[in-house]
């Protein structure tokens, strides 16, 4: 009797097809994302998260359809991020039926986007999407994380702990954390980067990058203090099935939507 | 059923496409109009008022629009319908944006969880309150038809009711959240039925199908 950890499939779509790269590359068709996000839904997914990475403006307009077929079909939340950049494109994809928008490389642009979008949306629909990669220590020793852009190759000498207390305060409801370290590896959340964040901000966090198996997403709850795991491969090409991850985790303590 | 409609009050406060689609999927026919039209809200068999946002620009687009007297007409005539902010603007004032007087349809507060929130156990909980909770049934009611107790909703706010009376539901985060209220032909819920996959839908459903207030609301344990 108690709020649940979300287990969140997402789906990175590219030009109207799920897809799935290892560190971005070497993409793997997994399939119709209105197909997709039924059958996680049907599975007893607590939200679905809708990666858009379509390089181009066509590609952009399906998006925004797929969105709303999804929205027909599936009443559970739908949080839409990729290419959000101004306050339109949050508009449009509210319209189309999502909940939420994440908000990625427009707030390092501009870090008064999320501002002007939680004023004029509400806090509750602004997830501010971070990606962060471990550089080398501070000074003292402690461990650092900056964020990077562009699937991970540019840097940009900000500290990932503190963007993420700036962009709460700014208006952000949410934190979607991607390891760019760990996504695509299996090798598990970056643990040590999900607790400090968790830690270091009032909302609810979302772990992502790097779930290779059960045990990863227990970890991410339990000593990661994310408040939702997000996995993608693990659950599109079989290896398990949500109600398998759900399970697991209640065997372990976690409290989860059955 | 086929031939009633249902308003669900536009007034610029976020997304009514997932009601709107999700009434669509319950609705057998059930004409489905979003409005800020007072006439067509007030001719409408019943009525959705849902909301996501803050409650100052709430109250100030309701007046800007005339509906905060639509609502209070409907609130005493037909089945009606608060969803989150909906159900928040209902009640008499709120402690978000430094204070706001509401409708003060029914009696009762809406309240800040606060920064430092923690469960019975002393974890710390994060605000807004975002997820899947589970949701008990205070009373018996026609909207609880066929959902069981305790079934999980999903919640996203950061401010919660505390209400003196009329409570129908209630979940557990730090405090005691009054999660649904149900007064005559009123009810309303914190949680977004809309985005509660099946018992979600199946509160619409029953929404749909409730024709009139019955006498029928005593506590459970009784």
């Amino acid at each position: 009797m108690a709020l649940a950890k979300r287990i969140i499939p997402c789906l990175d779509v590219d030009k109207g097809r799920v897809v799935k790269g290892v560190n971005f590359v070497g993409i793997r068709d997994a399939g119709d994302p209105v197909e997709v996000a039924k059958r996680y839904n049907e599975q007893g997914a607590d939200e679905i998260t809708f990666l858009d990475i379509t390089a181009t403006h066509e590609g952009r307009e399906t998006t925004v359809h797929t969105v709303e077929q999804i929205a027909a079909e599936v009443f559970i939340p739908l949080t839409v991020g990729g290419g959000i950049r101004e306050i339109k494109d949050i508009r449009t994809m509210l319209n189309a039926g999502a909940d939420k928008v994440g908000i990625n490389s427009a707030a390092i642009h501009r870090p008064d986007f999320v501002k002007e979008a939680a004023d004029r949306f509400g806090s509750q629909c602004i997830v501010i999407a971070i990606d962060a990669k471990r550089v080398a220590d501070e000074a003292d020793g402690r461990p650092r994380w900056e964020i990077f852009t562009h699937g991970g190759r540019k840097p940009t000498g900000i500290n990932a702990v503190e963007w993420a207390i700036k962009m709460v305060e700014n208006g952000a409801g949410e934190v979607l954390l991607t390891s760019m370290d760990g996504d695509g590896t299996k090798a598990g959340y970056d643990l040590a980067l999900t607790r400090a964040i968790s830690e270091a901000v009032p909302v609810p966090v979302i772990a992502s990058g790097g779930v290779g198996n059960l045990d990863h997403m227990v970890a991410g709850i339990k000593e990661g203090l994310a408040d939702a795991v997000l996995a993608a491969s693990i659950f599109h090409f079989a290896e398990y099935t949500v109600p398998e991850a759900k399970a697991y985790m209640a065997a372990r303590g976690i409290e989860v939507r059955l | 059923m086929s031939s009633s409609s249902v308003a669900v009050v536009d007034y610029g406060m976020g997304n009514l496409h997932s009601v709107a689609s999700a009434l669509d999927k319950v609705g057998d026919g059930v004409k489905v109009i979003v409005t800020d039209c007072p006439d067509t809200i007030l001719s409408a068999d019943r009525v959705i008022f849902p909301g996501v946002g803050a409650i100052r620009d709430c109250m100030a687009e309701l007046k800007s629009r005339g509906l905060d007297e639509v609502i209070q007409e409907v609130a005493a005539q037909k089945p009606m319908l608060g969803i989150c902010l909906g159900m928040q603007a209902l009640l008499e004032n709120s402690e978000e944006n430094g204070g706001v007087e509401c409708l003060d349809i029914l009696p009762g507060a809406v309240k800040f969880f606060g920064n430092d929130l923690h469960d019975s156990a002393g974890t710390r909980l994060k605000v807004p309150h975002m997820g899947w909770n589970n949701v008990a049934h205070s009373i018996e009611h026609p909207l609880w038809e066929g959902i069981a107790n305790n079934s999980r909703f999903y919640f996203v706010h950061s401010y919660y009711v505390d209400a003196p009376d009329f409570v129908a539901g209630t979940a557990d985060y730090g405090v005691q959240v009054h999660a649904a209220l149900a007064c005559e032909n009123v009810f309303a819920v914190q949680f977004h039925p809309e985005k509660s996959g099946e018992a979600g839908l199946r509160l619409l459903r029953n929404f749909l199908n409730w024709d009139r207030p019955t006498a029928s609301f005593f506590p459970v344990s009784d």
